[in-house]
């Protein structure tokens, strides 16, 4: 392979010729795929006016900032962001302390009741969310948690995760059994061993349920539009924008500027850590 | 609790003893650790999974207009209600007319991509992946918004794009009753296709390129290599993916509630919308009747559930017997 003589090299451009069909396929449907997004953008840029009436041009005549001061402080959607970044972070956390402690144990070791647990983890794996609503609004009024970002938290920490915590059983499954053995030698306690040895290897895991986690609270609707009804200022970003389409129907600029805003931190979450959301969906399949 | 923490001796719930001596203690100990580090689960999870599960059948059977008024017990009235009620059955069959659209075409098209994609003569493949990927991460809620007036039929860019191209206009894509479903369908499969081409990516990856090598060197054709190992070999996969994915086209709240919010003349409500709509935005909530479609919905989901777990088992045999 590493010496190219001018034959191979013919024979390799020769072989690659019919992939540049594809290609170009391949990249129109690109230009579909991303092309909402783009006119968001770009509709984001445009003055209330030139919205209307561009049709399909895509640059701006002029650059409307404005319109993301519009959404950010008029539509309250600073306010959103912060609600939004408060529920996604404090709910990744726990669910990820949650679906370690829990998975450690359920992976690695054998007690009384493991079946039952495991297999109504499994039993319940695809809850919609539809059905489990109505209790828990129920639940949360009782609980005075009803109007309040902890009641989200709490709902969304408790929904689901049943694949994070098989995640992680899975992989501490696996770890050899000379682990804990040594360091028991050494003294070390049940905890011990789980915090100084275990946690710091399940890294990979912890990364993908943590981005998984995150991926799902940022982008969840149901449970935050229905635990904001009565005070509008719970909104999450998801919820603020239908709210807002649904007061300035006419403002298309703002909206997509709104949109943005909102869009914009999980995009570049994504294109950062790309391997790990691609390998944390793909793991779905492999198990 | 106190009765699992108690040392039976036929319990001995450990796999690391290290010395017999002190096994009792040990074990005791050990297994009140493990249900320390269960009990976040267990409060969180039985709060808002499983007591929901079970407190929506007690729901199903009470007259309840509102979250602060009182229950009445009417027995299964609601559930006759929800079975006599027309547009109960019209949401049941939108919702499985939905997964008939969307399901077919993320699994079929995503598994065609995913071949071109997978081979590394592609140049860009990487940026491809990428691009197909991204509308996935996006808000969906966003993403229903933004569609509204993406198929805006006055100023949309889409309807912009079809008068570019010499078409008649004035096509009402979202709100026509006629065309709202199918609109959304094909939103739906742009917004979550990259799931099932990861899927599929995945999948692929498992098949060894000495395979392929060994083929083409017994003269094998592409369309032969795809016939005789590529699709013997992903069949497994096949059965999981397909379960997968018909289980995420029953969770289509967010979308549609904000790109159509069910409408036009509820030509788009999936039960999902149905159960919102007579529990959160009737004027006067019918909360034991929504329970009761609710519970309906759930034991529909189950059912499909049932059968992925099944498929499940079935693949995971035929891939025994393949290795």
């Amino acid at each position: 392979m590493s010496a190219i003589t001018p034959v191979s090299r013919g024979r390799r451009i020769a072989s690659k010729a019919p992939w540049w069909g594809v290609v170009v396929l391949l990249a129109v449907l690109a230009v579909i795929w991303v092309y909402p997004f783009v006119w968001m953008v770009s509709a984001s840029l445009k003055s209330s006016l030139e919205v209307f009436t561009a049709g399909l041009q895509i640059w701006p005549e002029d650059f409307a900032w404005e319109n993301y001061s519009r959404a950010w402080t008029d539509a309250n959607f600073g306010r959103y962001m912060i609600n939004t970044v408060i529920l996604t972070v404090s709910t990744v956390v726990i669910v990820v302390v949650r679906c370690a402690l829990a998975g450690y144990v359920l992976g690695r070791f054998r007690f009384r009741g493991q079946k039952v647990i495991v297999g109504i983890l499994v039993a319940t794996l695809f809850v919609p969310t539809g059905y489990t609503i109505i209790p828990i609004v129920k639940l949360s009024m009782e609980l005075n948690l009803l109007n309040s970002l902890t009641g989200m938290i709490l709902a969304l920490s408790g929904a689901a995760n049943v694949s994070a915590i098989l995640i992680y059983a899975g992989y501490f499954r696996q770890l050899p059994k000379e682990l804990e053995e040594a360091a028991t030698v050494d003294g070390a306690g049940f905890l011990r061993v789980f915090f100084q040895i275990m946690l710091p290897l399940s890294m990979p895991v912890t990364a993908t349920v943590a981005l998984l986690t995150f991926l799902a609270t940022w982008n969840a609707f149901f449970l935050p539009l229905v635990f904001s009804f009565s005070d509008p200022d719970l909104r999450t970003l998801s919820v603020g924008m239908q709210a807002f389409v649904g007061e300035n129907a006419t403002d298309w600029s703002g909206m997509a500027a709104a949109g943005v805003i909102s869009i914009v931190p999980i995009v570049a979450l994504f294109l950062f850590l790309q391997r790990y959301f691609v390998e944390g969906i793909a793991g779905a399949v492999k198990s | 609790m106190a009765r699992t923490i108690a040392p039976t001796p036929t319990a001995a719930p450990t796999e690391l003893v290290p010395r017999k001596r002190r096994r009792g203690i040990d074990t005791r100990r050990q297994t009140l650790w493990i249900w320390v580090f269960l009990t976040p689960t267990i409060v969180l999870y039985g709060m808002y999974t499983l007591y929901p599960i079970v407190a929506s059948y007690w729901y199903s059977l009470v007259e309840w207009n509102g979250f602060s008024s009182n229950q009445r017990f009417v027995g299964i009235q609601n559930y006759q209600a929800v079975l006599n009620d027309p547009a109960f059955w019209s949401s049941v069959k939108i919702t499985l007319l939905f997964m008939l659209l969307v399901a077919p075409a993320r699994i079929l098209l995503s598994l065609l991509l995913a071949m071109v994609l997978n081979s590394d003569k592609l140049p860009l493949r990487n940026l491809f992946r990428t691009v197909y990927f991204l509308p996935v991460v996006t808000t969906t809620a966003i993403v229903g918004v933004v569609m509204q007036f993406v198929f805006d039929p006055a100023s949309g860019p889409f309807t912009a794009f079809l008068r570019a191209l010499g078409a008649d206009v004035g096509i009402d894509f979202l709100g026509d009753s006629g065309t709202a479903l199918v609109t959304a369908a094909a939103v739906y499969v742009w917004k979550f296709f990259g799931i099932t081409m990861v899927y599929w990516l995945a999948a692929l990856q498992t098949i060894p390129t000495e395979l392929y090598e060994a083929a083409r060197i017994d003269g094998a054709g592409s369309f032969g290599i795809f016939r005789y190992i590529t699709l013997p070999l992903l069949m497994p996969f096949l059965l999981i993916i397909t379960v997968l994915t018909v289980e995420d086209t029953f969770h289509a709240f967010d979308l549609m509630q904000t790109m159509t919010g069910g409408g036009p003349f509820f030509s788009t409500e999936i039960i999902e919308i149905y159960i919102y709509r007579w529990a959160f935005s009737a004027s006067i909530p019918q909360l034991g009747f929504a329970s009761a479609a609710a519970v309906l919905f759930g034991l529909f989901v189950m059912v499909v559930g049932a059968l992925q777990a099944w498929a499940l088992v079935v693949a995971r045999r035929s891939r025994k017997d393949l290795s």
